[in-house]
């Protein structure tokens, strides 16, 4: 049913030099810590880390909470935030597809989706047979999302421990992440200019809209790289 | 109602919220083809808005990273991307420098 042989692939990106372990633990922890402070029990702390799986969601949502927000507020809140998932999986999924494997595959491994097993999964797609790629992303995701959900756990527990300084230190560490690994990636100029002109455009139109900045600078930036990219690999 | 019934009313919520972006993404994607344009166009916008959310957390961060002054989180991401480019991209190099030397240059 799951090839186990790529599966194990796919879970073994946890380890090496290019290991996202590392900001995983440092972010979810920190969440931990957060959810603690915010009033969120150990249970329900993990909860959230294994059925939303998606770090910048779950902040708003601890702090609408701490506001007062309504739950329609927060589910639009989240919604706007997590929305960048929709195009991420649209741009990894149609790779890993093949007529041989089930639909239920795709719609249960949607889960694991988030930043950083997709940038892995970008990064190493091609080295996998394309028949189990499905796999190959199932052993990623799984890897990478129970290591979040331990984290969280993690976090709670040693948050009377954690002070100020250290909860900067761990904040910086999933950015600095993502950023190597974008720059990795500009292998082509299209997704250059997407990098570039996104990275440019996020914190300008932040400016004029707090909500709707990252949709918006995305939207332009990378429809402009798309339009004078010229060919593109991806 | 009880503030606890709240707490998983959210988390319910967060995680429906999520979720839904995740399995529309799956669903378009039986019906993108890796060759076609509207595929190219995804790729494009994913990193694009991968990208902007990068720039505003570094820019403009939330929570505990906002302590910290604008030109130290410059300097300790240039470094890291730095330390990554000479180590041939190694990514447990730079993340672990990053934490250590940005709680030693606000601590200065």
């Amino acid at each position: 049913m799951i090839n186990s042989k790529v599966f194990s692939r796919g879970l073994q990106s946890l380890k090496g030099a290019r290991s996202p372990a590392i900001p995983l633990a440092a972010c979810f922890i920190a969440l931990g810590a957060l959810l603690k402070d915010a009033g969120f029990n150990l249970q329900q702390s993990a909860a959230s880390s294994f059925f939303t799986y998606a770090l910048p969601g779950q902040l708003v949502m601890a702090e609408s909470l701490l506001v007062g927000a309504s739950l329609l507020n927060i589910f639009i809140a989240v919604w706007l935030v997590n929305f960048r998932l929709y195009p991420m999986t649209v741009s990894l999924f149609p790779l890993l597809k093949h007529k041989s494997q089930p639909k239920w595959k795709y719609y249960l491994s949607c889960h694991f989706l988030a930043v950083s097993s997709w940038l892995i999964a970008k990064d190493s797609y091609k080295k996998i047979d394309k028949r189990y790629r499905i796999d190959f992303w199932m052993g990623i995701g799984f890897g990478t999302w129970t290591t979040a959900v331990l984290m969280t756990l993690i976090g709670y527990s040693l948050s009377d421990y954690l002070n100020k300084d250290m909860m900067i230190g761990l904040s910086i560490v999933n950015p600095v992440y993502f950023f190597c690994m974008m720059i990795g990636a500009m292998k082509n100029i299209s997704i250059s200019i997407a990098v570039i002109g996104g990275t440019i455009l996020g914190p300008v139109v932040y400016l004029f809209s707090t909500e709707w900045a990252i949709l918006f600078a995305g939207l332009i930036a990378g429809t402009v790289a798309f339009l004078f990219g010229g060919k593109n690999g991806y | 109602m009880d503030i606890n019934n709240i707490m998983i009313l959210a988390i319910v919520v967060t995680s429906l919220a999520t979720f839904s972006s995740r399995f529309l993404g799956a669903l378009t994607s039986e019906k993108v083809s890796v060759k076609s344009k509207v595929f190219q166009w995804f790729n494009c916008v994913a990193y694009s808005i991968l990208a902007a959310l990068l720039g505003r957390m570094i820019i403009f961060p939330a929570g505990v990273l906002a302590d910290s002054d604008l030109i130290i989180r410059l300097i300790v991401l240039i470094t890291c991307v730095a330390i990554f480019i000479l180590t041939k991209k190694n990514l447990v190099l730079p993340t672990i420098f990053s934490a250590i030397f940005l709680s030693i240059l606000t601590n200065l």
